[in-house]
């Protein structure tokens, strides 16, 4: 990190590029006096299998159905991390125990789409569209949530109100409403040819109109603005290094959660975020306390308690929400991995969050109890979880929720209690 | 107030106007509909292609470009392709050497670490290459087109452990060959081909309940079903999602494919599919709403046959065609006429092909420049359209990975999209922007030597890292290229360029014109 920023340093010197952003010695902002509430949401692209994250461990079913990948009970080798006698956290989610403990970390157990598709894509799509079983609906609903919200206290217009992380924009912020991406990694906040006033200049003048395209150039020369206001590289630097204990974080998730949350605390614009991890279709050798979905759990585990640790005190006024697409089935397949299901977990951190608990109503895996024979059974619909985070953390009004979730009433009298009132 | 499309549309208007009468007198066509099924049919135009299309008219084009076979490549490039080693071994030579590099990483320490690396950089370096080169280069370039096609509609993964040696031999011996033929052959090529087999696990699926031997080898492991395959094959290979389906199809289907595997040693010939008797299963299945008799590998023989043949995959690939040649959303007429074409002439993709380029939805002005780049297209027409001829792909290879398209990169079975909705984003258009500039300017490597190598192979943290040398490394003037000549991209890419932009352009100082014009909203589009 420290090697890379002074080779470019020397390289930025010699192409003439103008230093963006505030100066390296710039104070860390402190968060307004009234704190926006936020909401960052994580989507688990590919199926991750809940039942290894969330381990049922007092459920004798779930032992016969997996004998090479479960998770042994609290207190064996490799055991899961009790959570409230039931339930076992993935040992590779250590790092999300304190969470956990101080009751800012929640999960709804059973939960998904009420829709049966076993397709990855049409599932994915469902839960960005928060339209279950319509392929028809144009939008996402983190798009439609931007347009509810109320204007922002002062009234300023800003273009990373609403930003993603990646090269691309996901399903579930396509729409009218402006969002920003912001790259993945160092590329975030490297100098560019933009940066000089000389060539953003002319390009200005090219991307003047008011079509798609010049509308995505401005949002991103003034998004470029705001996140290099937020994220100085010195200030940059530190985070990093402290969100590890002085070592580099890995590359990925964890040292993106790292970079949104600087940017999320240093600057209250930002209220709505989405990141993605993907990896998670183990259908061959997922293994248990150790392997290949141990190995995608553990940069997640760690990357989501840098998130929370990192945007201090902000993370009283946030919440994360982490879902994935379906979940897999209760039983192994022949290659030690498991094939696509139907329910899954839904997990929620943050200050609002009404945590230490495994909310939902658990089906229970005997044979009877499982979706076509085969799969954990949805008791939850995931729109009942964003509702109420939309209701009772971003206090969205009856009117405006229902531009957000169309078509969907079954909230209605149905509160989990995941989230503070 | 949208002055730049309105613009451009106008002129390409008036062009196709002037073609239709021209096309009744004579073969030359105007410069507009060259540059329309030069967009279309190749990955735009170089310098001197507009022309060259204008003379030779539109008709004889597109009968060229239907028959690659009739387009030798230039000795230049085949003498660069001759040079990739890798792309000379056997499927078995690949998996051995795959297989022996992770040996000697497990055993040889340090040493036996960099060993692999060098053959994964290798392997993997050379597969761009090979595709790279032949998209820039090749004038058979509706095969190239077609290539990543159907490479993104039968997609695997590089990232996956054997796919990282595979994926080079799969697009050579399963795509390629047949991107221009029927669809039947493109199906049965990918599903006996190793890569497949290993990226969707079906190379373990055996029957369930079967005991295991105490045989070396992972299959020995398996101990039953592997639905990944069979899931894919028909949701996203052949039937669509919507075609009639039932997850008891997915599970009766996996059982028709167990035994389809690959190995080295028990196989003959340059494919090492093997049809494993002992692990298939032998029972009864209903599927599709038929029943299959035990008849060992020709059910699932059989199983791909009627895919191929089946309307539901008719009407599915002729949507991804209409869609990727025509329109995001693409013309029901059209898609409707394309599914009785796929069904009458057996699938044949020439034929589906010749009936896109005939129809007037593809002609129509709404549909020129209708479609925008993906990041893998914006990259290949900038440096088509440059005239320049680059020695190392590095550059591209890294710049596509910063765009969110790695080559060979992506993770799901469903391939990379062609559609804007899944592409044109604030942080995509300035990073266009900063590329065109870096290249105009002749600030990337293109030019350094291929052996020089310090960059990683194209795993996602390797690319990662290699995007960030190109971007910060100290630049060695030996390894540029001249700076792009602004008055030949001008010529080379014609009316796609509106007056606009060229008004913007001529007052710009000279150093940042041709990078406005292959940065410039005009070139987004195609």
């Amino acid at each position: 990190m420290l090697r890379r920023d002074l080779l470019w340093g020397a390289a930025a010197a010699s192409l003439g590029l103008l230093p963006v952003g505030r100066s390296a010695w710039a104070v860390v902002g402190e968060p307004p006096a009234s704190a926006p509430r936020r909401l960052i949401v994580v989507f688990l692209r590919g199926a991750a299998d809940g039942l290894s994250i969330v381990v049922p461990y007092a459920d004798p079913a779930y032992y016969q159905a997996r004998s090479s990948i479960a998770l042994g009970r609290p207190g064996t080798e490799g055991g899961a991390l009790d959570l409230d006698g039931r339930f076992g956290l993935h040992p590779a989610l250590s790092p999300l125990m304190p969470l956990w403990k101080s009751g800012k970390l929640g999960f709804v157990h059973a939960s998904g789409s009420p829709d049966a598709t076993r397709s990855h894509f049409d599932a994915q799509d469902y839960m960005e569209s928060a339209t279950p079983g319509r392929k028809s609906t144009q939008d996402g609903w983190l798009n439609r949530l931007l347009g509810a919200l109320p204007a922002p206290a002062g009234g300023r217009a800003t273009a990373t109100r609403a930003v993603s992380i990646g090269a691309v924009l996901p399903r579930i912020y396509a729409g009218n409403n402006q969002v920003a991406n912001i790259a993945s990694g160092a590329a975030a906040t490297r100098p560019t040819q933009l940066d000089r006033p000389v060539i953003s200049q002319a390009f200005d003048k090219l991307y003047s109109a008011d079509d798609k395209m010049s509308r995505a150039y401005q949002a991103s020369q003034q998004s470029r603005r705001e996140v290099m206001d937020s994220m100085a590289p010195s200030d940059l630097e530190r985070e990093m290094t402290a969100a590890n204990n002085g070592a580099p974080l890995p590359n990925g998730f964890p040292d993106d959660a790292v970079r949104l949350a600087t940017l999320m605390r240093n600057d209250a614009r930002v209220q709505l975020a989405f990141m993605e991890v993907g990896g998670w279709d183990t259908h061959a050798n997922q293994g248990g306390a150790s392997g290949q979905l141990a190995n995608r759990l553990s940069p997640l585990g760690s990357g989501l308690a840098a998130l929370a640790t990192r945007l201090g005190p902000a993370f009283d006024e946030t919440v994360v929400v982490v879902v994935s697409e379906f979940g897999r089935t209760v039983h192994q397949n022949g290659n030690g991995g498991t094939d696509h299901g139907h329910g899954n977990v839904i997990w929620a951190l943050g200050g609002r969050v009404n945590g230490g608990r495994v909310l939902g109503q658990w089906p229970g895996l005997d044979s009877s109890a499982l979706y076509e024979g085969r799969d954990l059974a949805v008791t939850t619909d995931f729109r009942t979880v964003v509702a109420e985070v939309l209701e009772r953390h971003l206090l969205l009004p009856d009117a405006r929720l229902d531009e957000v979730l169309p078509r969907f009433s079954g909230s209605h009298g149905k509160a989990l209690g995941l989230v503070h009132a | 107030m949208n002055f730049v499309h309105v613009n451009r549309r106008q002129v390409c208007l008036l062009g196709l106007a002037a073609l239709a009468s021209d096309r009744v007198s004579a073969q030359s066509a105007s410069a507009g509909e060259a540059l329309h099924v030069l967009n279309r049919l190749a990955y735009g135009p170089a310098p001197g292609d507009i022309g060259r299309v204008m003379q030779i008219g539109v008709e004889r084009y597109i009968d060229e470009q239907l028959h690659p076979d009739r387009l030798p490549l230039p000795p230049a490039l085949m003498q660069q392709l001759h040079a990739l080693d890798t792309t000379r071994l056997s499927q078995r030579e690949l998996i051995q050497q795959f297989r022996g590099a992770q040996q000697s990483a497990r055993s040889d320490g340090e040493e036996g670490k960099a060993q692999r690396r060098e053959l994964y950089q290798r392997l993997t370096l050379q597969a761009g290459e090979a595709r790279l080169l032949r998209a820039l280069q090749s004038p058979a370039q509706l095969q190239e087109v077609m290539v990543d096609f159907w490479f993104n509609h039968f997609n695997v993964f590089i990232g996956k452990g054997l796919d990282r040696a595979l994926v080079e031999n799969y697009e050579r011996a399963a795509i390629r060959p047949y991107a221009l033929g029927r669809f039947r052959d493109l199906l049965r090529a990918t599903a006996h081909h190793p890569a497949m087999l290993f990226y969707l696990d079906n190379w373990q699926s055996v029957a369930a309940g079967y005991p295991a031997p105490r045989a070396a080898g992972p299959v020995a492991k398996a101990s039953g079903l592997n639905e990944n395959y069979a899931r894919e094959l028909m949701e996203l290979h052949t039937l669509g999602v919507d075609g009639g389906y039932a997850q008891a199809d997915v599970t009766e289907l996996a059982r028709m494919l167990t035994g389809w595997t690959f190995n080295p040693r028990l196989s003959s010939g340059d494919s090492v599919f093997y049809f494993d008797a002992k692990h298939h299963d032998n029972g009864e299945k209903q599927w599709l709403g038929r029943r299959v008799a035990a008849r060992g590998q020709a059910e699932g023989e059989e199983a791909l046959e009627l895919l191929a043949a089946h309307p539901a995959t008719a009407r599915r690939i002729s949507y991804k065609l209409a869609q990727y040649f025509v329109s995001d959303e693409p013309p029901p007429a059209l898609v409707e006429r394309l599914s009785r074409r796929f069904l009458d002439s057996g699938g044949d993709i020439r034929a589906l092909l010749k009936t896109v380029f005939d129809s007037a939805e593809f002609r129509a002005p709404q549909a020129v420049d209708a479609k925008f780049k993906t990041p893998y297209r914006y990259l290949v027409s900038a440096v088509r359209a440059s005239g320049i001829a680059i020695t190392n792909v590095r550059p591209l290879v890294a710049t596509a990975y910063q765009l969110g398209m790695p080559l060979y990169g992506c993770q799901t079975p469903d391939g990379y999209k062609n559609t804007e909705v899944a592409w044109l984003n604030p942080e995509a258009i300035t990073r266009r922007i900063n590329f065109a500039n870096a290249f105009a300017s002749g600030r990337l490597p293109f030019a350094r030597p291929m052996d020089d190598a310090d960059t990683g192979g194209m795993g996602q943290v390797a690319l990662q890292r290699a995007g960030e040398r190109t971007a910060s490394a100290k630049f060695n003037p030996a390894w540029a290229t001249p700076p792009v000549d602004v008055d030949l991209v001008l010529g080379a890419l014609g009316s796609g360029i509106s007056a606009r932009t060229r008004d913007a352009v001529a007052q710009a100082e000279p150093g940042l014109r041709a990078a406005l014009v292959l940065g410039s909203p005009d070139f987004m589009h195609f």
